[in-house]
């Protein structure tokens, strides 16, 4: 009787989370969606941002969260991969054993912290050293790229770790060296796993907020260079949706329909990848 | 069984509504000073709990309208559309353009700061000699410190695209505070001595000035009512515009509303 109203209980809870996550799906499209299509697909994906007289464009914003992204990566990937490898590769245990929580740490810290550190130290670093206003592509890209460095290196860690050590033998076996042991076959091996975490650091880029506000400038304008400000569509969403009524706040959660999608499709990516065996 | 959670449900509804609380919502601006001000308020009248919250003057227009709040407030005039409301001026803010305390520029016209924003000047060249980029910031979409602006400096012209965007009067202060080649606005009253306010057409943006509206560029500060007041609302309302009430938001910056001349 007991384990049937615990069970009963958990399905309840677990239930409601799901139910919850339809809810918000549920809301956040029917607030969005009939603006789309008032505004018309052509005004929606078009430049000109000025919600309150009658400008939905949000191309400039979606080019801007992709740039930064993409510069996330480009930051993130290499030193993220490079520290799983030494980890899993060329440590001892000690060692793994000290570094692994204190990478997992960097996860833990505010995402204000980590735009207060950019603001303060690499925002003028960059505008004295490069020119331009500073806020820029480089300095968010460079932060969001430490802010995704404990997902790719703890999922790619786990990965190579999980490749059987028959295949480091067998390498070593046909005269491969360390190195090419690495390159040639742990990395092959352990590509789905590597590529899910780079997927999962994506959407933690993608979908990051407080940060990249306080770094990014939000220029609306599509930048030329990487010295330039730009503007996300969550960085949008946040600055605006204090002030937004009617269709500008229509037009703010249709951002979010955007950004919604975008998530949905990278994670079902990284399901598929990381499921494939 | 029922009847005590009947009881219950009554008790926590009544116990709500009578608190003595006051709900006043709207415009960010308007908060900090109004919040100072209730903060007095609650120490001379314990017992009354005074609650401030922001969302904008749109949404404080809207909120007053469908009565979610008792007393609404606005940073700038209410629309045709929006009439129909009970407004009282309590004060005037002006809104003063602000560069980096190390520019040598102390006046700039309508004309160049309107240029500056609009993307026309790019460089502080024409300005000061400087062949340095200007970095115009400016608030986010649908902020009132912006309407303002746009309507007083602006006027036809559009802000450019490739301003820099934030979103309270703070985040534009500590930028320009921390930019050499920054312009941005902010209140008159949040000017503090990282950065440095310009004179506009040749007049200061001082408390002299803008009292005797010889610096045009200022906007009101407004409580929003439904109907006449009572009770509470009203006794705040009474203390805002008191000489002591008056007295605090001129200490914060502000031209009380007693204060204004009006030619």
């Amino acid at each position: 009787m007991k384990d049937k109203i615990a069970e009963k209980l958990l399905l309840f809870i677990a239930l409601s989370a799901i139910l919850s996550l339809l809810l918000i799906t549920f809301f956040i499209f029917q607030q969005g969606i009939p603006l789309i299509f008032k505004a018309g697909l052509g005004n929606f994906f078009a430049l000109k941002w000025a919600p309150t007289r009658g400008g939905f464009g949000i191309l400039s914003m979606i080019v801007g969260s992709l740039m930064v992204t993409i510069g996330a990566l480009a930051v993130g990937i290499p030193f993220g991969l490079a520290g799983a490898i030494f980890l899993a590769e060329f440590s001892s245990k000690t060692i793994q054993k000290t570094l692994k929580p204190i990478i997992e740490l960097l996860a833990g810290i505010p995402s204000v912290v980590y735009g207060f550190i950019g603001i303060v130290i690499l925002v003028p670093f960059i505008r004295e050293t490069f020119g331009g206003p500073g806020f820029s592509v480089l300095a968010a890209s460079v932060i969001l790229g430490i802010m995704i460095l404990p997902t790719i290196v703890s999922i790619s860690y786990d990965a190579l770790l999980a490749v059987p050590n028959t295949y480091r033998e067998g390498s070593y076996a046909l005269g491969a060296t360390k190195w090419q042991t690495i390159v040639m076959v742990l990395l092959h091996a352990a590509r789905s796993g590597i590529v899910a975490g780079i997927i999962l650091g994506m959407g933690r880029a993608i979908g990051e907020t407080m940060a990249v506000i306080m770094i990014a400038g939000n220029a609306l304008k599509i930048p030329g260079s990487i010295l330039d400000s730009v503007r996300t569509l969550t960085s949008t969403i946040a600055l605006e949706l204090g002030y937004a009524a009617g269709d500008h706040r229509a037009a703010l959660f249709a951002c979010g329909s955007i950004l919604f999608l975008i998530i949905i499709v990278l994670n079902i990516i990284a399901i598929r990848i990381t499921s494939r065996k | 069984m029922r009847h005590l959670f009947l009881l219950f449900v009554f008790c926590i509804l009544s116990c709500a509504r009578n608190r003595g609380g006051v709900i006043i919502a709207g415009s960010t601006s308007v908060q900090p000073f109004i919040e100072k001000v209730a903060e007095h308020f609650m120490e001379e009248n314990p017992g009354i709990v005074i609650n401030v919250q922001g969302g904008g003057s749109t949404a404080g227009i809207q909120a007053t309208l469908n009565r979610t709040c008792d007393i609404g407030s606005s940073s700038r005039n209410l629309k045709p559309e929006e009439r129909g409301l009970k407004v009282i001026l309590i004060a005037l803010d002006g809104i003063a353009v602000i560069l980096h305390k190390s520019s040598p520029i102390d006046d700039l016209t309508v004309e160049q700061v309107r240029g500056m924003f609009s993307g026309k000047i790019r460089s502080w060249k024409d300005l000061d000699g400087q062949n340095k980029a200007v970095i115009p910031v400016t608030r986010e979409e649908g902020s009132g410190t912006r309407a303002s602006f746009e309507d007083m400096i602006m006027g036809e012209e559009d802000i450019s695209d490739a301003c820099l965007v934030q979103d309270s009067n703070g985040a534009v202060r500590e930028i320009i505070a921390t930019t050499p080649q920054g312009v941005g606005y902010i209140s008159v009253g949040l000017v503090d001595d990282r950065e440095k306010a310009v004179a506009i057409g040749g007049v200061e943006p001082s408390l002299a000035n803008l009292i005797t509206e010889k610096y045009r560029f200022s906007r009101p500060f407004l409580l929003l009512l439904r109907e006449e007041p009572t009770g509470n609302a009203k006794r705040f309302i009474e203390y805002v515009l008191s000489p002591e009430g008056q007295e605090l938001l001129g200490q914060s910056g502000l031209i009380p509303a007693n204060q204004v001349v009006v030619d």
